[in-house]
């Protein structure tokens, strides 16, 4: 199953009950498929809506009174989305969002790149706010986030991102969804149904009390520290007695796989950390095993993103080098496999088994 | 047919809709000013008041309650 | 003798932060009766707007969620679409209805969302302090059309309740205004019928309602009141403007 489809089932597994899409490529297979398998499931609602804002707005109303509510995009159109984002994270509204980024900025290619990190993990729109990001790296692992994207933002009232790419969404793999739709979904606590038996609510995001406005905002960091300990996903490869360890996220940390294991074929003693949530970051992983091997290289299709946020963790401790390329363009393995030996050899590191 | 209103001189904010459009010349500015600041109306009923509500209706504050018999 | 009229049920007991003979709280009040009424307090979700009436949530005991500028909406499709059991509607203005959110707007009344949106048309941006809405009428003075707005450069006033009539996706348009007791009631009339419209499930309704800005118009209660007769009933005149419904009245 391609990658895009892959999500729309995993997304109606999870109780999806409404989506609202656009067409913009390399993600327009899963606005298709919840064409197809979700609009006529009942209770549930797909709609091509006339914009990307108009959709996140529909996605703030349906999470609003209660709905598991789903929007996908590409990159440019993830940019539209920003004030929708920001208006969810303020009022606390589970959603969850799907970008296949490709290259940019501008109306860009339509090709797989990575240039939305910072959009994604520093807010992206205005004000104080996180969202969760999830990054997938394999068809397989967008259905599981997918399906956990669902859960994570209803447990912690937020915004979830998918952050994938177009090659991803494009790619067919095996997948094995391991869960089936459940039959009914309880309503949210702070879902607005009407106002029966209970006195009225309101969602909403203005107030002229600045200490209103303040207090949620500490609330919603004490709640992101939560997430912080307890959501933050990580996995590593071959990093025990790395030398050098390549960091890289999503679609590039498959062909640093390829890169790394060509490498150690070659006695170099190259690992990988992948941080699988981009936004809680795995800064204390990264540090310890910065701690461990001699440099890290930072490879990402961009011009130096997940970078930042790796230099940050580290606070100057440890060596870090960068290879990036953005624009859509896609790297080969044997391509990060020459950037890697330069590296490795220019840095003098021991070679071995 | 008799009637009279009440106005929540607090919650007025002398807009004199109401006297405008009464009929019955029953509503008239009072002479002093409410917490907000605003010089509100009463009801000045020479006993012509019939309780048609059309002040109530008019009124952009929802401040006017009317009685009838 | 008897209380014939009071303070609806489901109108906070708050005062209006709304300026002196403003609309937005006479047809607050009206929304609040309807909703009594017709006995719906507990299935209305509201979506308010960005403008004067942002924090319309504070007056109308009713559920209510406030959208982004413009998006009210589509904030509502997704409402109603997620929980049909629901009677929602809109408040917006006409900067919120007819600039930013024209798109929304037009698209939600084309696919016939069965959502009743109450359209405040005062002919100017109120909360921001008097800037050029797209109603503004041709040579007013506003703080952006400080020499009048002008028609080559700034267009004609914008009659979004006749485009949208044009959609076969809506059934009910009707303009009212709420500056004397008749057209107030006729206003309540008119949002009433909207919410038949919608509980009938027959399609998308919309309430044009004229109200004054005595405050941005620059004019005191009474002549604001006239100049909508004078003015705007000229340009935007009252009445329906599109029913298909097939009911005559909503009583």
């Amino acid at each position: 199953m391609d990658g895009n489809s892959a999500v729309g089932e995993a997304a109606i597994r999870a109780g999806c009950q409404c989506y609202f899409g656009y067409p913009i490529t390399p993600q327009n297979e899963l606005t298709e498929y919840m064409a197809t398998h979700l609009s006529r499931r009942k209770g549930c609602s797909f709609i091509q809506a006339e914009s990307e804002i108009s959709a996140i707005n529909m996605v703030f109303g349906a999470s609003a009174v209660g709905a598991r509510s789903m929007t996908s995009s590409s990159s440019p159109g993830m940019s539209l989305k920003q004030e929708g984002i920001s208006y969810l994270a303020s009022c606390e509204l589970p959603a969850v969002i799907v970008n296949m980024s490709r290259g940019g900025p501008g109306l860009g290619t339509i090709s797989a790149a990575q240039s939305d990190y910072f959009q994604s993990t520093r807010g992206g729109g205005h004000g104080d706010y996180r969202t969760i990001v999830l990054a997938p790296s394999s068809v397989q692992e967008l259905a599981d986030l997918t399906h956990r994207a669902f859960d994570l933002a209803d447990k912690y009232r937020i915004p979830v991102i998918i952050l994938g790419d177009g090659m991803l969404g494009q790619m067919q793999e095996p997948v094995d969804f391991r869960h089936e739709a459940p039959a009914e979904l309880p309503v949210r606590s702070d879902a607005l149904r009407g106002a029966r038996g209970r006195p009225s609510k309101i969602v909403r995001t203005c107030t002229s009390n600045t200490s209103e406005m303040e207090e949620l905002n500490w609330s919603l960091y004490r709640r992101y520290q939560l997430i912080e300990k307890k959501e933050t996903a990580f996995e590593t490869f071959l990093v025990d007695d790395a030398e050098l360890i390549v960091v890289a996220f999503g679609i590039a940390a498959r062909i640093a796989k390829g890169a790394i294991k060509s490498a150690r074929a070659n006695g170099l003693k190259v690992g990988l950390a992948r941080p699988i949530t981009l936004w809680p970051f795995p800064s204390g992983r990264i540090k310890e095993l910065a701690a461990t091997a001699k440099c890290l290289l930072v490879f990402e299709m961009n011009m130096g993103q997940m970078l930042e946020d790796v230099q940050l963790a580290l606070q100057g401790q440890g060596e870090v080098f960068f290879y990036g390329r953005p624009g859509g363009v896609i790297p080969t393995p044997s391509e990060v496999l020459r950037v890697i030996s330069r590296h490795y050899y220019q840095r003098g590191l021991k070679k071995g088994k | 047919m008799a009637g009279r209103i009440e106005i929540d001189q607090e919650v007025c904010k002398g807009c004199e809709m109401c006297i405008t459009f009464c009929t019955k010349k029953s509503i008239c500015l009072s002479g002093s000013l409410n917490a907000a600041g605003y010089i509100p109306v009463v009801f000045s009923d020479g006993g012509e008041c019939n309780g048609c509500a059309v002040c109530a209706v008019v009124c952009p504050e929802a401040a006017i309650e009317v009685y009838r018999d | 003798m008897r209380k014939v009229y009071g303070r609806p049920r489901f109108l906070k007991k708050r005062s209006f932060h709304y300026c002196a003979g403003c609309g937005h709280s006479i047809v607050h009040r009206l929304l609040a009766e309807v909703i009594e009424e017709m006995g719906i307090h507990e299935r209305v979700v509201g979506v308010n707007s960005a403008g004067c009436s942002v924090f319309a949530y504070n007056y109308l005991d009713v559920d209510m969620a406030e959208a982004a500028h413009g998006r009210g909406a589509a904030v509502a499709t997704g409402m109603k679409r997620a929980y049909p059991e629901a009677v929602v509607f809109t408040y917006q203005g006409d900067g919120d209805l007819a600039a930013i959110g024209t798109a929304e707007t037009i698209h939600a009344a084309n696919r016939g969302e069965k959502i009743s949106a109450i359209f405040i048309n005062n002919a100017i941006y109120g909360m921001t302090g008097g800037q050029m809405a797209p109603t503004t009428l041709v040579s007013m003075r506003t703080t952006t059309t400080p020499f009048g707005r002008d028609v080559m450069l700034e267009g004609h006033p914008l009659k979004i309740s006749e485009m949208l009539a044009l959609l076969d996706g809506v059934v009910y348009i009707e303009r009212t205004a709420v500056n004397s007791p008749a057209g107030i009631r006729k206003t309540k009339k008119a949002i009433r019928k909207s919410f038949q419209t919608q509980l009938d499930g027959k399609g998308f309704s919309l309430v044009e309602i004229l109200s004054p800005c005595p405050v941005n118009w620059k004019m005191g209660v009474a002549e604001s009141w006239q100049w909508i007769d004078k003015e705007m009933t000229g340009v935007f005149p009252l009445g329906i403007i599109k029913d298909t419904t097939g009911n005559k009245d909503a009583d």
